[in-house]
């Protein structure tokens, strides 16, 4: 039977071990992210800093990551185009098309814009699939959507 | 209580009670928006609600570890807790700063990151709390007479939790890393260092409880913890599956993350093997409740419950919708509630003198509780699956499908009033014990 000082040692090596392998892999799909995914706009990273500022993931969700009250914006873009898009965020009165309330943020044109660069930006994104989810294909079906 | 300074355990147990007061309330907000009543909106959109209810949970707890340590530091070193007063300046900031960030949310002053919404300057404050903190119990622990492994076990889960509150510092402009840096946050916390921490508090309450031999049970404290890592650490994985980072996580995060429920497993049949061992004479049958209750549920809501959408072909269907919140409430409330509500029911007679040990009301308490937060799970997995087969299968509107859902949110808030029911008697449990006393005090 495992001894005390053979538990802790498992827990030591174990922990060193499997923390060495994750770092690695941090690095090395990291380093991949640029290769693999469109490059960030000025005014995409301005559109992401007020998405951050006024907590839009604690109604919406993206990247599949948020709260459930309202909907996953990844591919919104794409869904609902742009003029649709400004009109929900420059509306000074709650968007509110089924029942449930936005905030009304009456944004002005120009952030307005970058939220939209934002979106065009996460639009573009490879998910592994995910992307394909969020715009209502069948995962099954990706291959045929390729 | 065997040291006069383990008193001091008795301020955060309360402010925690405070907090999850305050967490419950701001779920109501939450859930009677999901039924179309949400008059407050203007004051208290759901933005601001969730950023509370999420950041008072993370608040109470570890408040609650916090008490916990206090209580259980000196007791297992054998010494009075060093810098007292200090002590008492670190329960005052700690709340300060709480206050602060919970006020803040309700007048635009956030970060929008899920669980990690404390604005900057306010972080730093935390930061400097939790030095303090972790200074304290430090020298506790090197002048202490005997340095034991849960002891080392609970202050080593809190040292990893206080390191691991800083990568969620860092700001960035791309959302990929942002979320994936969260994440070190987020997961490695409950997934990683927690369980350290909930491993140290109930080896204590093993050992006091059960009257076990310390030597078996830290031997497989040492176990489980050791699972813990092997699994959790790689298992972050199941995290970057659908962010924007390369594929090699959906093979990594599904081997891992599978392994994960394996640690909570462990520490389901441990906390079970060591009380059939045991004589089954402790007094304390709230704190043996609830104890046990922590070692079985954490394995439902965090082990099974995730296991249920880890594997990366359920989780591209499931990933961001309710069915994450069903097992984000059983598995908090399973593993990390419990155990903050275990090791007060253990504390308080101590602390206080009083011995309500086995009384109605305490039962009627776990009972209600309990029976709550299981009927607002199985609301939250039924909406949870018909959200995903009619939007994500079906290709309906979100609202639409949102709106069809309402039935479950009314089964959710009706399990969340009995849950609340179950809080208001624990919450008069909890002043009927009275105030700490030195009078309480045993020999050691
Ligand atoms: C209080 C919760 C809340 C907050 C905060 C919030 N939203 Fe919304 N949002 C909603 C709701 C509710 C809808 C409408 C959903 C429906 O019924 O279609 C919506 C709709 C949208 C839509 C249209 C989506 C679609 O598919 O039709 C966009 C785009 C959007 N929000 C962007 C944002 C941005 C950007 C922010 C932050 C600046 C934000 N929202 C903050 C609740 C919120
Ligand atoms: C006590 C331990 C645990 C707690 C408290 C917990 C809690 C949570 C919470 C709150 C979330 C949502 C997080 C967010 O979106 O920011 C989450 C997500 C998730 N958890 Fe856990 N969890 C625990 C253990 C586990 C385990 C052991 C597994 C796997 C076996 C698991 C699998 C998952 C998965 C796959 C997600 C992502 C869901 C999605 O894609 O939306 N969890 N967990
Ligand atoms: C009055 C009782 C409660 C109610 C009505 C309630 C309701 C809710 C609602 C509506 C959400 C938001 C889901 C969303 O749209 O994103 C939520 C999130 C959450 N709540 Fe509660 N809750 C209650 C109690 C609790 C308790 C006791 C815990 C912990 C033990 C808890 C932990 C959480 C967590 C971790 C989340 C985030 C889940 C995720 O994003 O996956 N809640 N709650
Ligand atoms: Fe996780």
């Amino acid at each position: 039977m495992l001894s005390k000082q053979q538990a802790k040692m498992l827990f030591l090596i174990g922990t060193f071990v499997t923390f060495a392998v994750f770092i690695g892999l941090t690095i090395y799909s990291l380093s991949l992210v640029d290769e693999e995914q469109p490059a960030l706009s000025e005014a995409a990273a301005r559109g992401k800093h007020i998405w951050e500022k006024n907590n839009c993931m604690g109604c919406h969700t993206i990247l599949g990551e948020g709260a459930y009250y309202a909907p996953e914006l990844t591919n919104v873009i794409e869904r609902r185009g742009e003029a649709f898009v400004k009109a929900v965020l420059m509306s000074d009165q709650p968007w509110a098309p089924n029942g449930r309330k936005m905030v009304a943020y009456g944004m002005s044109e120009q952030d307005a814009n970058d939220v939209v660069e934002f979106f065009k930006w996460t639009n573009q994104l490879n998910l592994n699939g995910f992307e394909y989810v969020d715009r209502k294909v069948s995962p099954l079906a990706i291959k045929k959507v390729k | 209580m065997k040291y006069k300074s383990q008193k001091i355990a008795y301020w955060f147990f309360a402010f925690s009670m405070l907090v999850f007061a305050i967490q419950l309330t701001y779920g109501f907000i939450m859930g009677f928006a999901r039924v179309g009543m949400d008059g407050l909106h203007e004051w208290i959109p759901f933005n601001t609600a969730h950023t509370v209810h999420l950041n008072s949970l993370v608040v109470w707890l570890l408040s609650g570890f916090m008490g916990a340590a206090y209580y259980i530091i000196p007791e297992e070193t054998e010494n009075e807790l060093c810098c007292v007063k200090l002590a008492y300046v670190q329960l005052i900031t700690l709340a300060v700063v709480a206050v602060a960030a919970l006020v803040g949310y309700h007048i635009n002053y956030w970060e929008g990151r899920k669980f990690l919404e404390i604005p900057r300057p306010l972080d730093w404050l935390v930061a400097i709390n939790v030095i303090l903190f972790l200074f304290i119990l430090l020298m506790t622990i090197i002048k202490g007479k005997r340095k034991t492994t849960t002891s080392l076990v609970l202050f080593g889960g809190l040292v990893g939790a206080a390191l691991l509150y800083l990568p969620g510092m860092i700001s960035f402009n791309s959302q990929i890393l942002d979320s994936f840096f969260r994440w070190w946050v987020v997961h490695l916390w409950v997934e990683g260092v927690w369980e350290l921490i909930m491993g140290g508090i109930l080896s204590f309450l093993l050992i006091k409880l059960t009257g076990v031999d310390r030597e078996v049970i830290e031997k497989w404290l040492y176990v489980i913890i050791a699972l813990t890592f092997l699994s959790g650490i790689l298992g972050t994985g199941h995290h970057y599956y659908y962010i924007g980072v390369n594929k090699i996580w959906l093979i990594i995060g599904g081997i891992f993350s599978s392994l994960e429920p394996l640690a909570f497993l462990g520490m389901t049949l441990w906390a079970l093997a060591m009380y059939s061992k045991g004589e089954k004479k402790h007094p304390n049958k709230l704190a043996i409740y609830w104890t046990l209750n922590a070692a079985i549920v954490s394995f439902l809501g965090a082990g099974l419950l995730g296991l249920a959408h880890t594997l990366p072909q359920t989780n591209i269907y499931t990933h961001g919708t309710l069915v994450t919140a069903m097992h984000g409430h059983l598995a908090f409330w399973g593993a990390y509630a419990s155990i903050v509500l275990a090791i007060m029911y253990y504390a308080m007679p101590n602390i206080t003198g009083r011995k309500f040990y086995n009384h109605t009301r305490g039962k009627l308490a776990f009972w209600l509780a309990n029976i709550g937060i299981f009927t607002m799970v199985a609301a939250f997995a039924a909406a949870g699956v018909a959200q995903v087969y009619l939007e994500r299968k079906l290709s309906f509107d979100f609202g639409q499908v949102q709106n069809e859902l309402q039935v479950h949110f009314w089964v959710l808030i009706t399990g969340a009033t009995i849950l609340s029911t179950g809080i208001i008697l624990l919450l008069i449990d909890f002043i009927k014990y009275g105030m700490p006393t030195d009078e309480a005090l045993v020999e050691a």
